[in-house]
């Protein structure tokens, strides 16, 4: 019986994208944009952990931390926070074509995204391979000795302070680089879908959710970057 | 009453639609999943209920004879992390909740039904790295992995134990996640949020904890493994870090984690009380409410965790402050528990008894956690057996005894088979003794001086720990003896009619058990929640529950 009635529900529907147990596409989509919005909830309390962390011992070891932040190369990080809010712009212009149904456009601005979430990964690799140059990735080869503190002459950074920053930048910048890999993943399933021109002006919520997440993922280094590269920058 | 007597052939349903392993391990139904859970929660429930009884075997002597204190640390460690992690947290909502959330809104399933069946692999795969930790030695830090101890002096397996604590945590997101979603957007028509029931305004309450609280001890466990693998500093004194900032990050989830434990159990008390005593739930929408309070509160009182571990005594007076806001919103539900029992037709059938039991042990576990959260008492009773007790009557007297009268209200829709009433109302009986006799003298030997996490104590305390162990092994046969009879009702039980408690709520509308897809039309809801005034009385004995 229960077969025939979900087949009954394809047969009215026609509509091969619509699971079975949804009454309309409608209910579907809002269903999966709420379920991303609830799944960046959980993101947001997932990196609140470690901002709270790094808030707590930017406040204890200020100077210390000025001093490793001096380190970083903040030309780059700039440029960085550049090509992500570049990508966010090519994100919002594939969610609109997908809506308008223009395919060449939507696979045009996926493939900038892609492009520049691979732009920005690059960038990250080549501070983390100057970071790891210096000795300053934490563990057994850390090394932070005699680096003076920003705006104190003569006064020198404590190493284990120091090294307390490195983690929280390496942690940080680390697990929003993966999601920067899980989101370039997610772009390029929705290339594949919009190739096999399974996205339709009524049927393009991976696009939309997909988009979510991106531009989530932006947030996060918006905020990391000014707590991370801009420490006393403001002087 | 008919439908019980004669049903000649048995209806398809979502148990004997498909065969084998792989229509199981491949499926996406809900009541499968839900299923699935059950089986593997149960296994992980007697792992942790085995480290128990060696527990309570240990202390049955003054000295350390069956094991000493690196075996026992190990032993107390992993039944905590065993039971919280792998058995109460997913209790309730991962078997209970999956199988009648969408039931009792009138979805034909979750919203994410593919994410539901990944949940569950997250949790066996975190199981089961949990189980390699476990046999190829363990840990010994308690489940609270306290630093600097957990990451820079046992040599024990912390990173293994936490990878797997993450793992299952992420599919308590998933569960929650997934909760939220179909509360929100599948209920059928007509089915408002003031006609909820309460089992699902308590599990929307659990879901929002777990999203909001299982990715900061997600991340506290990846900040743990980090350091105890490259020695950071975050948490070392001597490098810097705070140890009290782990205490922090790792008790703003592991507290509302109590409250994952409890609400759902709160719900299924809701239910089986208002068909029980076949009333309305006195005070509906406070009742509803109150679970969104105890939810939102119970982010607000970790620290009272931390009040001997050296916070300002400012942080801890407003801490203490939280801690007893949070008995105003549990207060509201017993005293309106108890409000529908008044005058009501009361009908004493085993879900009830478990739900007697609850009241009972909950209003004892939370009047003792008003003494823990009293900045005067806490320093004497804190780390004592004062604590154990008290979050055992929450955890076991509350959230368990739940668990098992819910299980057997619904177990004649989970299996479409009559559990023997008779035996239930002794297992019933024989839990609650031995879970008193267990933990009651527990209270007593805290507030005399014996503190928790040690395998010896001195010769005064031993008359009380025998009581205690003499009731684990009560509680032993109490907890074995449901798992007995619901599987052999599965086979030789009585097949249940489709509505055998003549119960409220969409899911006993439908068959039992439901069809793939729960209703054959989709349901449209003209009535208020628990409409027992209309449903007239509890079905007689011999007809409908097969006495």
């Amino acid at each position: 019986m229960s077969d025939q009635a979900a087949a009954a529900v394809h047969e009215e529907g026609h509509n091969p994208a619509l699971l079975h147990h949804f009454a309309e596409p409608e209910q579907q989509r809002d269903a999966a944009s709420l379920g991303m919005w609830v799944f960046l909830a959980t993101e947001l309390m997932f990196f609140g952990g470690m901002f709270c962390a790094y808030l707590i011992y930017r406040l204890k070891y200020f100077g210390d931390f000025a001093a490793a932040s001096s380190t970083l190369n903040t030309a780059l990080g700039a440029t960085n926070t550049g090509v992500l809010i570049c990508s966010s712009l090519t994100v919002v212009l594939a969610v609109w074509v997908a809506q308008t149904a223009r395919r060449t456009l939507l696979i045009t601005s996926l493939i900038l995204t892609l492009i520049l979430g691979c732009a920005f990964l690059g960038i990250k690799g080549v501070e983390y391979h100057d970071k790891f140059v210096e000795h300053h990735v934490p563990g057994p080869s850390f090394s932070f000795e005699n680096e003076p503190i920003p705006g104190h002459p003569g006064q020198f950074a404590n190493p284990n302070h120091a090294q307390i920053y490195f983690a929280l930048y390496f942690i940080m910048t680390g697990l929003h680089a993966v999601h920067m890999i899980i989101g370039i993943g997610i772009f390029v399933w929705l290339l594949t879908l919009a190739w096999k021109r399974r996205l339709t002006p009524e049927y393009n919520t991976p696009v939309e959710i997909g988009g979510l997440y991106w531009h989530f993922v932006d947030i996060v280094w918006i905020y990391l970057f000014p707590l991370l590269y801009l420490i006393d920058k403001h002087k | 009453m008919a439908t019980a007597v004669a049903q000649p052939v048995e209806r398809e349903n979502y148990l004997n639609k498909e065969y084998g392993a792989l229509s199981w391990l491949f499926t996406t139904d809900h009541k499968r999943i839900a299923l699935l859970y059950l089986a593997s929660i149960t296994f992980f429930f007697f792992i942790g209920g085995f480290f128990a009884l060696l527990i309570r075997l240990e202390l049955l002597t003054p000295v350390g004879d069956l094991v000493q204190a690196d075996t026992y640390n190990k032993l107390f460690t992993m039944h905590g992390m065993v039971m919280v992690f792998f058995f109460l947290i997913p209790s309730i909502p991962a078997v209970l909740g999956n199988f009648l959330v969408p039931l009792m809104i009138g979805a034909k399933d979750l919203a994410f039904p593919r994410v539901n069946l990944l949940s569950w692999y997250l949790y066996i795969i975190g199981g089961v790295i949990m189980l390699h930790c476990m046999l190829t030695g363990g840990v010994d830090t308690g489940w609270t992995f306290y630093t600097p101890f957990s990451t820079a002096y046992t040599n024990t397996k912390i990173v293994e134990a936490g990878i797997a604590i993450f793992i299952a945590g992420f599919s308590s997101i998933l569960t929650g996640l997934n909760f939220v979603v179909t509360i929100h957007r599948m209920r059928a028509p007509g089915m408002t949020w003031s006609r909820l029931p309460l089992f699902i305004w308590a599990h929307y309450a659990t879901s929002i904890v777990q999203l909001l609280g299982t990715p900061v001890i997600a991340i506290t466990i990846l900040l743990v493994a980090a350091e105890r693998l490259l020695h950071l500093g975050i948490f070392d004194p001597r490098l810097g870090g705070d140890p009290l900032l782990f205490q922090h990050l790792f008790w703003f989830y592991s507290h509302p984690a109590v409250y994952i434990m409890i609400l759902p159990s709160m719900g299924v008390i809701s239910e089986v009380i208002a068909c029980y005593t076949r009333k309305r739930i006195f005070g509906y929408k406070f009742v509803a409410l109150s679970s969104i309070g105890i939810a939102v509160l119970g982010f607000l009182v970790w620290a009272h965790h931390m009040f001997v571990a050296g916070i300002s005594v400012y942080a801890a007076l407003v801490f203490s402050l939280l801690s007893y806001a949070v008995g105003v919103p549990s207060a509201v539900k017993v005293f309106n528990w108890t409000a529908t029992m008044y005058r009501g037709s009361i009908h004493y059938d085993a879900p009830m008894l478990y739900a007697f039991g609850f009241l009972g042990l909950f209003t004892i576990g939370g009047l003792t956690g008003l003494f823990l959260a009293c900045l005067g008492v806490d320093p004497h009773v804190t780390d004592t057996y004062f604590v154990v007790a008290h979050f055992h009557y929450i955890m076991v007297g509350g959230a368990v005894m739940g668990y098992l009268g819910g299980m057997h209200f619904w177990w004649p829709k989970i299996s479409g088979r009559l559990y023997p009433e008779g035996w239930a109302k002794l297992a019933a009986l024989i839990v609650f003794i031995g879970f008193n006799l267990t933990f009651f003298p527990q209270f007593i030997l805290g507030y005399l001086g014996m503190p928790r996490r040690y395998y010896q104590y001195p010769g005064e305390f031993q008359v009380l720990n025998v009581l205690s162990t003499a009731g684990a092994t009560v509680l032993g046969i109490g907890y074995l003896l449901p798992m007995v009879y619901f599987l052999w009702s599965m086979r030789y039980g009585k097949p249940a009619p489709d509505n055998p408690w003549n119960a409220a709520g969409l899911e006993w509308q439908t068959q039992s058990p439901p069809t793939t897809f729960n209703f054959d039309q989709e349901p449209v809801v003209t009535w208020e929640a628990y409409n027992y005034e209309q449903l007239g009385e509890f079905p007689p004995e011999q007809e409908a529950r097969g006495v």
